[in-house]
């Protein structure tokens, strides 16, 4: 099965995709999720799956919800002052807002990139790639054993062939396309099965961007991916499905070539063809 | 329309008087730079004005005494001996107990003030720290001749020394007299904490909260993202804010005269007696009489100048050395 996913995944019709995509069970599923900060009403009743090994994307005009929804998948969210949730997030079947489930748990098992790069300025590239390995219940890693964590993690973000002669400088020696690589592979470096990046091209230049894409693209062949994006390219450059939000609601989310092509939805028409947004 | 010093303003606009305007306001701006550059070179010319009348005042007792002076522990004004090592041992060490009080106490303040405390108890909680800071320094005095040193007599001291068993250190032996290193360390640990805690907390609160989140994403709890994230971004300007606090504490002057018991002698264990620079020239300037003596007080006082100075530039090399391997960060 998972040979088989891995082979289609190489070809790249959509067709073929999507034939694999529909048997996978999704590797989460929201259920009429709502969130506030204090009365104002963020997200609205939304309903989502979100499919394993894929790229899903989320786009919407600025203040539509979009990064709030992502940071209701990790529980993200809650750490705002005011902010609250209602309703069901599943990973692989399991609600991570029920009672009894820690949130700090679920963080480790859903990592998580935001828009600006957030390297940690007082440490080493190779200790910022080693920062959230310390957080692991249990996990005690000999000197070597990190040392070959970071490295397959940077090697996985495309990044280790430009730090490998510097992995002791300080992390803010990096560029901005470098840092967020960066925290993209100190995200990696705990092995999330799912990685939530909030526009994470949003303050980089062109060629970080397409860096940062086409890393997106590879990660996709063993992990799932939530992306936000004001970047409509974006979206259907790296993106399986792509979720249209505004004002909180989840007007329409089906295959990225069908949303692009054929929407369903007349908002979304408008949006994509440039009318608002 | 004509300016008091003859130049046309009406017609710089409508002509070629462009340069007019152009030079009017370059007299504006050559004003203004020259009156804060006069006020700017104020200060440190009324610094130096300071060391060199103490200098020259206290220049016959350190050639006389040379570095005798400084290690000397006989004080004698009646014979003319004068050494100062125990008041500058005494500023020293009272200094340093202090902020090993404070420190711990002020982080821990600020970090629950900006970290954990909730909004509305933040504003007053912090206001009651600072107001330590406006309590003057005769009634932290007066309070530690009634409040603490009955209570350092009785139970604290025999506590330390005879149920802690920590006699055997050296620091802490001796008859429990009350006025004591100990007792001004106390006083003085309370009087720089509002400083400490206040540039802490200040430091705290602009650590961007995409750091926090940083962590917080990474699986971290609360206080290993404090730990991990917020403090050693933050590192630097509390270090800034301890060498704040102990600058107030090496010069602090009325609290630890009344409660350092003022005796000119060194001793290891900080029940014992001892004597500040700071104390003994509040002490003896008044009384001293003879040139030899008001010379000495002035030579303790630019040491203790110097010894502010060398401890201040210490400090900013260490918060240059960790701001250095911070230096352009990202927000």
């Amino acid at each position: 099965m998972a040979t088989e996913r891995s082979n289609l995944q190489d070809d790249v019709s959509l067709m073929t995709r999507h034939a694999a995509t529909i048997e996978a069970p999704p590797r989460m599923r929201v259920g009429s999720l709502d969130a506030y900060f204090g009365s104002v009403h963020a997200v609205k009743g939304v309903d989502m799956q979100i499919r394993d090994r894929q790229v899903t994307a989320i786009i919407g005009p600025s203040g539509c919800g979009k990064s709030t929804f992502l940071r209701c998948l990790n529980r993200m969210h809650e750490t705002v002052p005011t902010a609250r949730v209602e309703g069901e997030v599943e990973l692989d079947g399991r609600d991570i807002y029920a009672r009894g489930v820690n949130a700090i748990a679920v963080r480790k098992h859903i990592g998580m990139v935001f828009q600006r790069p957030t390297p940690f300025p007082t440490m080493s590239i190779r200790d910022n790639v080693a920062a959230g390995l310390r957080v692991i219940d249990g996990a005690k890693w000999s000197r070597a054993e990190t040392d070959q964590i970071v490295e397959r993690a940077l090697t996985r973000a495309v990044l280790w062939n430009e730090v490998k002669d510097r992995l002791s400088t300080s992390a803010i020696g990096l560029s901005g396309g470098q840092q967020q690589r960066l925290c993209i592979a100190r995200a990696l470096a705990t092995e999330p099965t799912v990685l939530l990046l909030d526009e994470p091209t949003a303050s980089l230049d062109p060629i970080s961007t397409q860096a940062v894409e086409e890393l997106v693209y590879e990660l996709r062949s063993d992990m799932t991916i939530v992306i936000v994006t004001h970047n409509m390219q974006q979206a259907a450059r790296v993106s399986d499905s792509t979720a249209f939000f505004l004002n909180g609601e989840l007007v329409e989310m089906s295959d990225t070539s069908a949303i692009f092509t054929t929407p369903r939805d007349d908002r979304t028409e408008a949006y994509i063809t440039g009318r608002f947004g | 329309m004509t300016l008091p010093d003859g130049r046309a303003v009406v017609e710089a606009r409508e002509g070629d008087g462009a340069t007019l305007s152009i030079h009017g306001a370059a007299i504006g701006d050559r004003v203004y730079t020259g009156a804060i550059t006069f006020f700017a070179l104020c200060v440190p010319l009324l610094l130096l004005a300071i060391a060199w009348e103490i200098g020259v005042a206290g220049w016959p007792t350190l050639h006389k005494f040379g570095f005798g002076f400084l290690t000397s522990s006989d004080w004698d004004p009646v014979k003319g001996e004068f050494g100062a090592a125990p008041a500058i041992y005494g500023t020293i060490v009272s200094s340093i107990i202090a902020l090993v009080l404070a420190t711990p106490l002020a982080i821990g303040v600020s970090l629950f003030l900006s970290e954990l405390a909730p909004r509305w108890l933040r504003q007053p909680v912090g206001f009651l720290v600072d107001l330590l800071a406006a309590i003057p320094s005769v009634v932290y005095g007066l309070w530690g001749i009634f409040v603490l040193l009955p209570v350092l007599r009785d139970p604290v001291m025999p506590f330390l020394r005879d149920t802690l068993h920590l006699d055997k250190t050296g620091l802490f032996t001796g008859p429990a007299y009350g006025p004591s290193m100990l007792a001004a360390g106390i006083i003085l640990a309370i009087m720089v904490l509002p400083y400490i805690a206040s540039v802490s907390r200040e430091v705290l609160l602009a650590v961007p909260r995409s750091q926090r989140e940083a962590a917080l994403a990474l699986g971290a709890t609360r206080w290993e993202a404090i730990w991990g994230a917020v403090l050693p971004y933050a590192r630097s300007g509390i270090v800034g804010g301890v060498i704040l606090g102990l600058g107030r504490a090496l010069g602090e002057t009325m609290a630890v005269t009344m409660l350092i018991g003022n005796r000119p002698e060194i001793a290891a264990s900080l029940f014992a007696p001892g004597y500040t620079m700071a104390s003994l020239l509040a002490n003896e300037f008044s009384e001293a009489s003879s040139d030899a003596h008001l010379s000495a007080l002035m030579a303790v006082a630019f040491v203790l100048f110097v010894i502010t100075l060398i401890v201040n530039g210490i400090a900013r090399w260490l918060v240059w050395q960790v701001s250095r391997n911070t230096s352009g960060r990202t927000a």
